[in-house]
């Protein structure tokens, strides 16, 4: 399926994330990581610790709907495998990034904005590991 | 004041990762796919958060303390094992399979696509797996040290 090149959009849509990420850290002193705020929602220390997570995803769900009545147009979710490919893709995710602690937004964000050695061999391992899983994916098993 | 400010950065969060493409598993894969229908878009994502960021985490972290109290919470490991670049590698494969990363996936639920929710239960039961997986090696090891 080819996708649109949208550099202006995707530039802007990354400037935004990264505001976010130092907003996170400049009001709550937390790193912004996806991994973190589920991770952290499923199994929390305390209340307080479980409220900010709560607020964080309520406002990343909002997102889509904020550009909808912006934009009026829902952002596209396009899904090109199987639903069993989806259900084993995420179930790999879950485990890869609790091992990992960590995921493109924890990891390769925060994380390489601080120059860690941890997230920034943990991006560029996962950056590999994708591509590889992609051209298998596509052009040796064809699918 | 702190609960409207915490939403209001998921926010921020969740417009740049609909605008950007970040939670559209066709563009995310295309990216990967140099050999077939690449679009390059998910560099200038990558690209602008990481420039912000950097930036300003260095005038942020100069501070004493985050602006609602508290102290920063940062990382401090810097060494690498087996856990950090394996789990990454397995990351990466469950990225190039199903397209979605976590940070892509969480906003995407505002849309109500079927598949985000299929691929967001997918991703909690491997968390939980994982997480089940981890105590029972920890205690196997203090079990084995007694």
């Amino acid at each position: 399926m080819e996708t649109t090149f949208t550099p202006y959009a995707s530039l802007g849509g990354g400037v935004l994330i990264g505001l976010a990420s130092v907003m996170l850290m400049a009001t709550l002193g937390r790193i912004f990581g996806a991994t973190g705020i589920v991770a952290g929602l499923l199994q929390p220390s305390s209340s307080s610790d479980w409220s900010w997570r709560a607020l964080l995803l309520l406002g990343m769900i909002s997102g889509p709907l904020a550009v909808m009545a912006i934009t009026g147009e829902m952002p596209a979710v396009q899904v090109p495998i199987s639903t069993t490919m989806l259900v084993i893709g995420g179930f790999i995710v879950g485990i890869g990034v609790t091992l990992g602690s960590g995921c493109t937004s924890g990891h390769g964000v925060c994380g390489m904005a601080r120059l860690s050695t941890r997230s920034i061999t943990a991006t560029t391992t996962f950056m590999i590991f994708t591509a590889i899983t992609v051209y298998v994916i596509r052009h040796v098993i064809g699918a | 004041m702190r609960m409207l400010s915490t939403y209001l950065i998921g926010l921020i969060f969740g417009v740049g990762i609909s605008i950007s493409g970040m939670a559209n598993p066709a563009k995310v894969l295309n990216f990967f796919d140099f050999a077939g229908t690449w679009d390059p878009s998910l560099i200038f994502v990558m690209g602008g958060a990481l420039i912000v960021t950097f930036i300003g985490y260095r005038f942020v972290l100069k501070r004493s303390a985050p602006f609602f109290g508290g102290h920063f919470i940062l990382p401090s490991r810097n060494d690498l094992d087996a856990q950090l670049i394996g789990g990454s590698a397995l990351f990466g494969i469950g990225w190039g399979i199903a397209g979605f990363c976590p940070g892509g996936a969480l906003p995407a639920l505002g849309t109500a696509k079927p598949e985000v929710f299929i691929f967001i239960a997918a991703l909690l039961a491997g968390i939980y797996a994982a997480k089940f997986i981890q105590t029972t090696l920890a205690n196997r090891t203090i079990g084995a040290t007694q």
